[in-house]
């Protein structure tokens, strides 16, 4: 992104700092901090339990934050709920339960935030333009749908995470957070994946990637966020940091070095 | 079906500058429907129905007077008593959930109805009323405690049905004295509510009960709001994935709640036509209905699990209950075999949903 757009932009979409949450006497996330940028690519890494999932769920509205500062668009937030942060521009798309399987891709695509016409009584979904928009909007994607009428439970992993992804852009998410989604991919389907997470940045949204591959997240990400056991192990700007770096902090730092000391024979 | 394409249409709620690519012209055209059989094959009631047509020529061979207008009019009565309360129980299943208190619920909405009235020596339409208000508290109270415990919700309606039970023998024995509410067939406004609840249409010389109109629209109104409405896409979602379906904005405990009261409605129907076509109601009575009610949806193609099945499904499922149920009188067999008859008309009618849908699944 250009010196100009950022500085048009002055305010981070989302900014967190110092954010904390508890569950009990359980510390789940201290003294976080990260921003996302409009056309940026914010990468949150870290191991399975270093609180990736919290912190999604704390910027998604599903729970709110202990401590520290949550601001949406410069001004300090506490969102109640997932369609409040809709209505503020932040989209999330889970992993695992990003769609309902047994429902047809239409209604997925538009679940939520269903298109009505009429009035009163007769007010219905606009179920013409709602199967016309899913088709063309996946087909944006390379994804060509013959039936839209198929259970989504029926497309393959990529195609749903696509979905998911085309859904949130369609109806004008600002800020795009993503849960892993290249976890359960093979290595097309997350190339897939990853080339829409860009597209989704050039046409100017700010992204979260929730990931544990620093080979993804190298691809596409302009700052990275490394958590370990909830606390932040690190923020780096993209020309700040080599993949080298980044695969050997992800893989375990010195903890693997000592590892590696221990494993010698 | 609607959305039959036209390629030639601009797409106005497209922007500009999300164009289709260039190596994909025309898609709206590429956008086909299956053929009629496939698409048939799809649809959850198509078990349901299969099971009544064999039903249906089967009682008419064996039952000389099951084809006779009188007879088919009371089939048709017997199924509207069902299929009234098996419709939103339909649409409670697909949105995941259970209600094991519809069976006493429709007793408490005609007792309290009735008790109303006589107490207070009020216009029979005021009892209506406050029974309609009560009965729909009810459905609250159970779609409230489901959505705010978590519990499920074959817990708490369980906890309904048994307090529910208990209240109406006790409050109506404390209230009249005896286990049976006095008649109020001479007060005032009853003729008028009768006719609204318990009268008899003549068509010629055919007799249809007024339920079967209020069954009929039920349906209708059933599936137009899991068909063609966001509520029913709500309903789906929450039933077949409520994590995904909160995910993306959906009012989970609204469409809950909402869905208990659409079974409390209809308890308030069933109990009025109860309290008027009998002009007293036994405060025992309907335990055990409502898993005829659930066993109707299922039959209709409802999943126990949520997430699939159709109103149209929940009302051929009913009618399959009132063509056994009276098919077995007109053919003189012993009604007491009518409960086994039901229990294998249920495996039978499950085990074809699943065999359907599997052949549904493969052929995509």
């Amino acid at each position: 992104m250009s010196e100009k757009t950022r500085q048009a932009q002055d305010a981070p979409l989302v900014e967190l700092a110092g954010v904390a949450k508890f569950y009990g006497n359980i510390r789940a996330l201290e003294d976080i901090s990260l921003t996302v940028r409009a056309g940026e690519i914010t990468c949150v890494l870290g191991d399975n339990g270093a609180g990736k999932s919290t912190l999604i769920k704390i910027i998604s509205g599903l729970h709110q934050h202990d401590g520290g500062t949550f601001r949406v668009q410069g001004e300090e937030t506490r969102l109640a709920s997932p369609r409040e942060a809709l209505e503020r521009g932040i989209a999330t798309v889970y992993q695992d339960l990003a769609v309902v399987p047994l429902m047809p891709v239409w209604r997925n695509f538009f679940l939520g935030s269903e298109p009505t016409v009429g009035r009163g009584p007769l007010r219905r979904m606009d179920v013409a333009r709602m199967r016309r928009t899913t088709h063309s909007e996946l087909l944006r994607m390379g994804i060509d749908l013959r039936d839209v009428d198929q259970p989504i439970g029926t497309l393959s992993g990529g195609e749903r995470q696509s979905v998911a992804i085309a859904r949130a852009v369609h109806f004008g998410a600002k800020a795009l957070v993503l849960d892993e989604p290249t976890a359960a991919l093979g290595v097309k389907q997350s190339g897939v994946v990853l080339k829409y997470v860009a597209a989704a940045r050039d046409a100017g949204l700010g992204v979260v990637l929730i990931t544990h591959n620093p080979h993804h997240a190298y691809l596409v990400g302009d700052r990275f966020v490394l958590l370990k056991r909830g606390a932040m192990a690190g923020a780096y700007e993209r020309d700040e940091l080599e993949l080298e770096e980044l695969v050997r902090q992800m893989a375990g730092g010195s903890e693997l070095e000592e590892l590696s000391h221990e494993l010698e024979r | 079906m609607t959305a039959a394409t036209d390629p030639g249409r601009p797409d106005s709620d497209e922007p500009g500058d999300r164009r289709q690519p260039q190596d994909a012209p025309g898609a709206g055209d590429r956008l086909v429907h299956r053929p009629l059989p496939v698409r048939l094959l799809r649809r959850p009631e198509l078990g349901a129905v299969v099971g009544a047509l064999a039903l249906f020529v089967f009682f008419a061979f064996v039952a000389d007077s099951f084809l006779r207008a009188s007879s088919l009019s009371t089939v048709l009565y017997f199924s509207s008593t069902i299929g009234i309360m098996a419709v939103p129980v339909a649409l409670l299943m697909i949105g995941g959930e259970f209600d094991l208190s519809t069976g006493v619920m429709v007793t408490s909405s005609a007792l309290i109805s009735s008790m109303f009235s006589y107490q207070m020596t009020a216009n029979t339409w005021v009892g209506v009323g406050v029974s309609l208000l009560v009965t729909l508290g009810i459905g609250f109270f159970n779609g409230f405690m489901l959505t705010r415990t978590g519990l499920p919700s074959f817990i708490i309606t369980l906890a309904t049905f048994l307090m529910l039970t208990g209240l109406n023998l006790g409050l109506t024995k404390v209230i009249s004295g005896t286990v049976t509410t006095k008649t109020i067939s001479d007060m005032e406004g009853f003729e008028t509510a009768r006719a609204v609840f318990a009268s008899t249409l003549t068509l010629g010389s055919v007799h249809i009960q007024i339920t079967v109109v209020w069954w009929l629209l039920l349906v209708a109104v059933a599936t137009w709001i899991l068909l063609r409405t966001s509520a029913g896409n709500w309903i789906f979602a929450v039933g077949g994935g409520v994590d995904a379906a909160r995910a993306v904005g959906v009012p989970v405990a609204r469409t809950k709640i909402g869905l208990y009261l659409g079974v409390a409605f209809a308890a308030w129907v069933s109990g009025q036509h109860l309290l008027f076509n009998y002009d007293t109601v036994q405060s025992g009575e309907g335990v055990g209905n409502e898993l005829i009610y659930i066993a109707a949806a299922v039959i209709g193609g409802c999943l126990l699990t949520g997430g699939y099945g159709s109103a149209i499904g929940a009302a051929v499922g009913a009618f399959i209950f009132g063509m056994a149920n009276k098919g077995i009188i007109y053919a003189q067999w012993n009604p007491d075999w009518f409960k086994f008859f039901l229990g294998a008309m249920l495996l039978l009618a499950t085990l074809l949903n699943a065999w359907i849908r599997k052949r549904a699944e493969a052929t995509r």
